[in-house]
Order: structure tokens, then sequence, then C-alpha cells
């Protein structure tokens, strides 16, 4: 069984609380539920509405999406990795259904905590802020090379 | 003779004397019977000490050793008229027994012993007989204003504050009926006694005679007068006091308005002008009172003052003898007595009388409801055949506003109706109006055929259900609030044992001396038939099936698992839990079950239970122990100091202070985060914030107790997979296991009975039926886990047949004053399910489910409406909507605007026409 202090460490790792306080990591890790799952149970499921990001302490997770009915397997994954971290931010339909496939302990981060914490400490705010203008610029100025990228393919 | 008695019922008689007089005419002269025969043996008793004195101890009639007197002697002369001769011997009964002086003594003073006795016993019989006579007066009048409450037209209860009734019932009467016994026999007993004496003194001499009269008389005519304002002071003490209740009612119903609004000072300055009032009121009532008291007093001691100077005067000039003046002070020491209690008599006779108008007024309204049409039925009330017909209705309100307006129509008794329309288009009124809740109207309303107002009780109550907007439920179980609809008269009589046959005869006479209701109580009321049932069992079936309608059933479920069973109760019930537990356990005991609960077990530490229920191992019962304070019994350290647990505990504490001090340290009290502290509350924190300063750098064995104690505290509520800080170890846990063992070895008495502790195999007396058929806890944090556990165990309820007994348990459930303790939702399901139950033919719904969300309201509605529109219960409904659009459900919609019935079709209809409705539900 982990404790809060490597819950915290976990924590850290997750990009978009990269650059928060450690003690209100800490406040964060202890204000989230812990939530285990045995193999076979979703963590989410593909269109339902998330309201909630869980960051995997331990174990491992299969991410499938359902295509007309058939479920494919896109990708597996496992220790510190954060399943719908845009989800404590808004609500947005899940994009694909997350699956333990062994036992999995995770940490999960509800959306109506974190904005407290948010509101709590508008410094976390900024942030979150930064960190999301940072990938808004990367993801603007890939689009950019992209689009460019398909002038020259298609023109 | 029938009209007098129906005039009776209206109006209560105006003074209290004709009320008495009504009701005890035949024991008020029994009683005064009473009082005359027991006056020879009264005088003579008075008369005896005399003879004694001036008899055999003074020598009067013996002037020789051997003398005789005769004694018993009855003889009397026989008139002239009746042909007695004149210088005749008198006529002897009986000539008596002669007897010398000793003897003679020894039988006057057994005669006066004798005469004593006699005079106790008459007291004593006149005494209990006043007093019984006023108690059932008391009785009768209370039963009276009651009844009135029962038959008062609806629209006079909005005049009526509870309280204010509550207490004229309760105290106001009281008095009155203390009177009742006194009201006829005490004026004429002293006023008999008054007489004698003043006769007496005209007798001896008609000039004192003259000048006790007439202070008598400046007594009787001047105290009167002063009583005038006492009257009326009397009245307004009643008045503000019965204010004053209503008041401190209001409060109490209230509060939340005095703390939202910060007026708790404005309702203090209120409370304290009313006092203020009082006081007032009644220190000028009690200096009028001891100016009189003196006035009488000072008048009573100025007689003797002129007896014995005119009397002296009339001895010494030789108009009168010595003998004739001690005679006349003699007897006007009698005088005052009478007159005293005369006055005090006349006293409260002006105060009863006052509170007796008062009551009277109060409980006087026009347009009673009629007895007849509450009369008990016992048989069966046919159902309805014809619905409602309608004809040109208005209703009009105290302030003149129009609430309906010509409505005319029909609702056939196979119609489902909805009513839309804005809040007070006049759908609650209408609703009310065939509830027969608003009396006050103007055109006609049939059903039945016959007129809406001259229906009995029996059939209205019983073959229309009604649901407000606020149900009223009382103080009981939820099961007693739900039949309440059925209790319509004593259907089955109890079945008395020999001793309880006699105490019922004895009630039932007691009832009828004091015109009290005749139906017992301890009957069984419960109209099963109505019900659609034929007994107890089969009625919870019933009960079920309309919970379910109502969507309350899973609610009472969840009562009955939290309920409380008492074994020697339900021996049967606690059996099959015991099974339950057994069978679930196997269950519990496969993957993936085992990790989401963990179950009691004596020899191992509960890691999803806190650290205090770990050393207990068990429930506090109800009762005296608080197990809050479990932390500082001072057996409970004992036993963790010998087991070196004290310092391991004020260690985790202090870790559990820290890092809550870290984490919350910069949130507001008031943040919600702190209800995830269990173990702190946010008003502690900045305690704990100064002692970790303070104690910085000290170790265990430097600190205080109160120091020490305040950490220690903090670890009894410690839950390793909850607060997940690491502070129990395999070692520590294996402490805590020999420290649970030592604590229930070494339990002291007083704790013994408080404690029930967890076993496996034993029901949980403290415990709910859940607990204790899971007896153990689901752990935190499993995904699904509550949801699978508590699925899994109403399964095995279910294959243990347990279901319906934990409802009957469900049904026990205390709902609290007015039904506080059901959210509001519960409650409006409640309310809808008693109308249910009494399967009405009619059943108007006015706005009653407002506390719950669209979908819950929709699905009631719909499967209600559909329910009643199935073959074999085919009842008529009618529905004020809070939401235009659940109309859809019904078969004819009623549109309402401003009291007037604007649109009415069918649903589909209307939405064709393009109309109003259209508008509501777009």
């Amino acid at each position: 069984m982990t404790s809060l202090k490597e819950e915290v460490e976990v924590l850290r790792r997750v990009p978009l609380f990269a650059q928060l306080d450690p003690a209100k990591l800490k406040l964060l890790a202890f204000t989230s539920e812990r939530m285990s799952f045995l193999p076979g149970q979703d963590l989410c499921r593909q269109g339902d509405i998330g309201d909630a990001a869980y960051v995997i302490l331990s174990g491992e997770a299969s991410i499938i999406i359902n295509q007309n009915g058939n479920e494919f397997v896109v990708a597996q994954v496992g220790e510190n990795a954060v399943i719908g971290e845009i989800a404590v931010l808004c609500e947005v339909p899940r994009t694909a259904t997350v699956r333990a496939d062994t036992k999995l302990q995770s940490l999960k981060i509800d959306k109506e905590t974190f904005i407290r914490l948010i509101r709590e400490f508008p410094d976390m705010g900024i942030e979150i802020m930064r960190e999301l203008a940072d990938r808004l610029t990367k993801t603007t100025s890939e689009l950019s090379v992209a689009r460019s990228e398909l002038k020259a393919a298609t023109g | 003779m029938a009209d007098d008695k129906k005039d009776q019922d209206k109006v209560l008689p105006a003074t209290v004397f004709q009320f008495a007089w009504m009701h005890t005419k035949k024991q008020q002269l029994w009683v005064l019977g009473i009082v005359l025969l027991s006056m020879p043996s009264y005088f003579l008793a008075l008369d005896i000490p005399k003879r004694i004195v001036n008899g055999p101890i003074q020598g009067r009639g013996f002037p020789t050793e051997d003398s005789r007197e005769i004694f018993l002697k009855i003889a009397f002369d026989i008139p002239a008229w009746l042909g007695g001769a004149e210088a005749a011997e008198p006529f002897v009964l009986f000539s008596g027994f002669s007897l010398d002086r000793w003897n003679t003594l020894v039988a006057l003073s057994c005669t006066f012993l004798l005469l004593v006795i006699i005079n106790g016993l008459f007291k004593f019989y006149i005494n209990l007989y006043k007093g019984r006579l006023g108690e059932r007066m008391l009785r009768r009048l209370r039963f009276e204003l009651v009844d009135r409450l029962l038959r008062f037209p609806i629209p006079h209860f909005k005049r009526v504050k509870q309280s204010e009734v509550a207490s004229m019932v309760k105290d106001e009467v009281e008095p009155i009926g203390g009177f009742v016994g006194e009201a006829f026999i005490t004026p004429v007993f002293l006023g008999g006694q008054a007489l004698t004496a003043m006769a007496f003194i005209m007798l001896q001499s008609a000039w004192l005679g003259l000048i006790a009269g007439g202070i008598v008389a400046v007594q009787a005519i001047l105290i009167p007068r002063l009583r005038r304002r006492l009257v009326e002071l009397g009245r307004q003490r009643q008045i503000t006091a019965r204010q004053l209740a209503g008041k401190v009612g209001e409060l109490v119903d209230g509060i939340t308005s005095v703390h939202v609004n910060d007026t708790s000072n404005f309702e203090r300055a209120d409370i304290s002008a009313r006092l203020g009032h009082i006081f007032a009121i009644r220190y000028e009532l009690f200096q009028r009172k001891f100016f009189v008291k003196f006035l009488n007093n000072f008048l009573a001691q100025v007689t003797p003052f002129v007896f014995y100077l005119l009397g002296g005067y009339f001895a010494l000039t030789g108009r009168m003898d010595i003998g004739q003046l001690v005679a006349v002070i003699a007897a006007y020491k009698d005088l005052p007595a009478p007159i005293r209690e005369l006055i005090s008599w006349d006293q409260q006779r002006l105060d009863v009388q006052v509170k007796y108008t008062q009551v009277v007024e109060q409980f006087h309204s026009d347009g009673m409801i009629d007895r007849q049409l509450q009369e008990a039925t016992l048989e069966p009330v046919t159902g309805l055949r014809d619905g409602y017909k309608l004809n040109g209705l208005s209703v009009v309100d105290d302030t003149g506003n129009k609430l309906l307006e010509g409505v005319s129509t029909q609702f056939s008794l196979d119609q489902r109706i909805a009513v839309v329309g804005g809040l007070n288009a006049g759908g609650e009124t209408l609703a009310d109006v065939l509830a027969r809740l608003l009396p006050e109207n103007r055109g006609t309303i049939k059903l039945n055929a016959d007129d809406l107002e001259k229906l009995p009780e029996s059939i209205t109550g019983r073959r229309i259900g009604y649901v407000p907007a606020e149900i009223s439920l009382f103080f009981g179980s939820l099961g007693e609030n739900l039949t309440y609809g059925l209790k319509h008269a004593p259907f089955k009589a109890k079945d008395y044992d020999e001793a309880g046959k006699k105490q019922r005869k004895w009630e039932l006479a007691e009832a009828k001396n004091a015109g009290n209701s005749e139906l017992d109580i301890a009957a069984d009321w419960t109209n099963y038939q109505a019900a659609g049932a034929t007994d107890h069992k089969d009625l919870i079936f019933k009960v079920m099936e309309t919970l379910k309608l109502v969507d309350l059933a899973s609610d009472v479920m969840n009562f009955g698992l939290k309920g409380i069973v008492v074994p020697s109760v339900r021996p049967d019930l606690v059996q099959k839990i015991l099974s339950a537990r057994k069978e679930l356990k196997t269950r519990l005991a496969k993957d993936p079950y085992a990790e989401m609960v963990e179950l009691f077990d004596p020899a191992t530490y509960t890691v999803q239970a806190t650290v205090s229920e770990n050393l207990l191992f068990g429930t506090f019962l109800d009762g005296d122990f608080d197990g809050e304070q479990l932390h500082k019994d001072p057996f409970l350290h004992q036993v963790l100091k010998d087991n070196d647990l004290l310092q391991s505990f004020y260690e985790i504490g202090h870790e559990m202070a820290s890092t809550a001090v870290e984490l919350f340290a910069d949130l507001d009290p008031g943040h919600p985060f702190f209800e995830q502290l269990s173990f702190m509350t946010a008003e502690e924190m900045p305690e704990y914030q100064a002692a970790l300063t303070r104690l910085k750098g000290l170790v265990y064995d430097d600190l205080a107790d109160a120091d020490r104690e305040m950490f220690i505290r903090l670890t009894f509520d410690y839950v390793e997979p909850r607060h997940r800080i690491g502070l129990l170890d395999d070692d520590l846990r294996n402490k805590l296991l020999k420290t649970r063992h030592a604590f229930r070895e070494g339990l002291p008495e007083r704790l013994q009975t408080v404690i029930e502790f967890y076993d496996p195999d034993v029901y949980n007396c403290a415990s709910s039926v859940q607990d204790n058929i899971l007896m153990g806890r689901i752990a935190y944090g499993v995904a699904e886990g509550q949801k699978t556990i508590l699925g899994m165990l109403r399964d095995v309820l279910d294959e243990h047949e347990l279901y319906d007994e934990i409802f009957t348990v469900g049904l026990e459930f205390n709902i609290g004053v007015s039904g506080k303790r059901l959210t509001s939702a519960q409650r409006q399901k409640l309310g809808l399910a008693r109308a249910l139950l009494k399967q009405p033919d009619f059943l108007i719904v006015n706005r009653a489910l407002a506390a719950l969300d669209r979908p819950g309201q929709e699905k009631i509605i719909s499967d209600i409406v559909n329910n009643a529109r199935s073959t074999e219960v085919n009842r008529g409904v009618f529905w004020v909507l809070a939401s235009p659009v659940m109309a859809k459900y019904f078969d004819r919609v009623l549109v309402m605007d401003q009291g007037r019935l604007v649109e009415d079709g069918e649903p589909d209809e209307l939405i064709a026409k393009q109309g109003k409705f259209a508008k509501l539900i777009a």
C-alpha cells in the first residue's frame, strides 16, 4: 500500500501538475480518493462524460477504442500514466475505454476537488494555464507545420 | 327538542352556571340534598359542647349527688291547629334513659364523638363528590372544545394560532372544572350560614342587627365595584398570556427565519415587551386584590368595635342584657367566615366566568360541520357511482380576489385529468374545492349525484384521496403515518381479559358521564377492507405495492437495513439474519469479493476500521455512555499504558497533526476539504498548530499530561486506507490486538452493560440489520465495491426470505416531529402513498411532488396514471401539475388561467389546436 508521500511523487510526474508546489500536490493527493480496480474492470468508458482523471499507481491497463461495435486495443499503459487529465478541467466525453489488465491501483482526481483547490490557490491556476498555453503553442506550431506540409503534398 | 339540541351544538351556553346546570343538574341537586341532610348533625355537634359544659360539668340539672337526667327524650308539643290541647302534655315519642351525672357526661361525650365522625364522613363524601363533579366537568369541557375543533370549517383555521388553542384546552379551562363542583353548593351553604347568624343577631337586638347588616351591605356593594377593574385585568392577563404562548410557538416553528435574518434580538425585544406588559397587568392586579382584601378585613374588624361600643352602651343603659350582648358577639363570630368565603367564591366566579367567556368566544364559529357528517361508520362504504358535476363554481378569498370564476364542467370517475396553468391560476383552488376543503364558494358541486357538502365524511374521506402540496405527518413510525388514512372506525373490538374488561367498563362509564367519545381507542381501527386486504399481514403486501408505486419501497428497505432489531422481540428474524450472515461470508470468501470487504475477526486487526473500533471491537448501546468520550476513559487509558502503547499513540497523533497542519493550515476554516479530515475540525486546527510549535524539540517524557492527551486523542480516529499517512506497522497492529483482548478481559462492570462486542457467531444488539448481516467493513476505494457488496447482500436477503421482514422493520422507522427525519421528497411520496393505500375512487393530487427532480416526478406520475387506467383499478385522477409537459400521460387536460377554465380536451387535441396549452409546453 502506497502512502501519501509516494502518491505525491507520482503526481509530480503528471505534466499538467509538474509545475505545482509540492505542498499543494500533497493536499491534492490527500483529498483525492484511492481507487483500486480488478482485472477487467473499466476505469472509464468511451462516450461517457468524464468528471475525473486517474493516475495509475501500480498495474496495467488497455486503452480500447470501440468502432461500430468492435473493440480495438490501441495502447497499453502502466505505472504513472494519467488517464483523462482534461476531465479535471472540463466535462468532455471519454474518447476511449480504459480497462484494467491486472490488479490496478489508482488515484482518482475528481473535477470538483481539483477546481476547489484552484479556487483556493489561484497560483495553481496560473501554473495550469501556463502549462496549457505551452501545449497550445506547441500544437499550433505543429498544426501550421502540418498544414504547410499538406499544402506542399497536395498542391 | 331536536332543534334545541342543534342549538346547543352550535353555541356553548353563555355563562358557566348555565353550562354547569345543563350537564350536572341532577348531581347538583343530589349533593345539595346531602348538604342539607348533613346540617342537623352539624348543628348538633355545635350544640353538644355547650350541654356538656352546662350540664354534667357545671352541674346544672344535677342539684344533688344522685340526681338523674333524662337522656335522649324525644318529645314535642302538638300545635293547637293540629288538635293539641293548650296545656296538654307534650307528645312523647321516646321516653329516653334516666342517667346520673357521670353517665350523662359519658353519654354526651360519646354522642359528640359519634357526631364528629358522622360530620367527617359527610364532609369527606361531599368533597369527593364535588371533586369528581368538577373533574368530569373539566373532561367534558376539554372534549367539547376539541370536538368543536374537529368540526370547525376549514377556513376558520386561518385565524387560529395552534399554540393558543392548545393553551386554552390545556390550561385555561382547568379552573373552570374545579369551580363547577362549587358552583351551586357553596353559595347555598355559606349563604344559609350567614343568614342564620344574621337572623340570630336580629332576634337579639334589632339595632345591632341593622348595624351588622349595614356593614355587610357596604361590603356587598363596594367590593364588587372595586372588582370590576379586577375582572378586566383578569381578562387582559389571560389574553396576553395566551398571545405569549402563541408567539413562543411561532418562534419555534419559524426558528430558521430568525437565524437567516439575524432577528434574534428583535425577537428578544418583542418577548421582553410582552413580558413587561404582562408584568404591568399582573402587578396592578395584585395591588388591587390586596387592597380589596385589606378593605374586607377592615370592615370585618370594625363591626365588633361597633358592637362593643354601642352594645356596651345599650347594656349600660339597660336596653339589653349582658347575656344578649355576649350571644350577639358570639353569633357575629360566625358571620365573617362564611361571608369571607362567599366573597372569595364570588371572586372565583368572576375569574372563571371571564375565562369561560373567552373560551366560548374562541371556540365559536359559524358554519360548524354537522355532527352527523362525521358519524363513525363501521359498514363498508359503497364506492362512488358518479363523478363530479360543477356548475358556475366561483371562489373568492378574504381579500376579494377571485380564485375561481364560473367553472362548469364534469369529472367522471374513469378519467385521468391533468390541470395545468401557472401558480394560482386556479388549479389548486379547484383541487381544494373538490376535496371539500373550501366550503365557502358559490355555484353547485355534485358528487355521486348529491350535493358535495351534504356527503358524510365517511364517503369523502374514504372514497376520495387527496394529496396536498405539504403533507402533515405526526410523530410516530412511517407505517403508522401510512395507515393513518385507514383509521376510520373501531372495526374490530379488542379482546379484553377479565381485568381488562372491568377496566374498559369503568372507562366507558366515565366517558359517558363526561359526555366524551365512547369509541375504544384500543380497538383495531384499521380498515383492512378499504385497502383491499384481509388482515395485518396482507396489509403489509398492499403497503409494499403502494410504496413501490410511489418509488419509496427501496427507501423503506434501507430504513429496515439501518434499523435496530431487538432479539427478544423478533427471535426468528435474528436467527435468519445470522444464517444470512453465514451465507454472505462464504460468498465473500471468493475472489474478487474478498478485496472489497473486510470481515470482523477477533484475531485480526481490521484495517478498514478506526483504531478505536479496533480496540473496542464492538459498538456502544444507546445509553448514558458517550462513545465519543472513549479516549478519556480511565480504564482504557490504563490498558493502553499496560501494553506500552501510550507513547506510540502520542507519536502517531503528533504525525497526524503535523500532516494536517501542513496540508490544511492555509485553508479557510469553512472549506469543504475539512470534511475529509475526519480526525480534526477546522476549529481545532489553530490549537494544534500552536501546540506543535510550542512542543518542538520536546520528547514524550517531557510533556504534561494534557499535551500528551491532546495528540493521543487523534490516533483513535486513524484509518490507514483512508488517511494513508503510513503510520501503522505490523508490530503496532499486533500490540493493538493484544490490547483489544486485554480490554475485553479486564472490562469493569460499568462498561459491561454499554458495549456489545463484535462476534461472528452472535447477533449484535447495538448494530443495524445491515451491519449484522455484513459483520465487517466495506473497503475504502475499491471501484464499485460498495455497490457490489450491497447488491450481494440484497440477493442473500431475498434468498433467505428476509425482504418482507426487514421491510416491516423499515416501516417502524420513526419519522420524527412532522416527519422531519425524512427528506422532503420522501415526505411527499409518503403523502401520495397514504392517499393511494385506501384505494380511493377518485385521487386528487395538488402539486404534491415539488421536491422531486423532473425524471423522478415523471416516473411516479406516469406509473400512477397507468395504474389508475388499468382495468382492475380504474380510478379517476385529478392532478394539478407543476410542469405542463407531464400532461401527456393523462386522458384529459384542463388549462386554467386567472381562475377560469380556458381549455379542456385530450392532450393531442389541445396541441393540435395551437392554443394556450401548446404555448405552455413549448
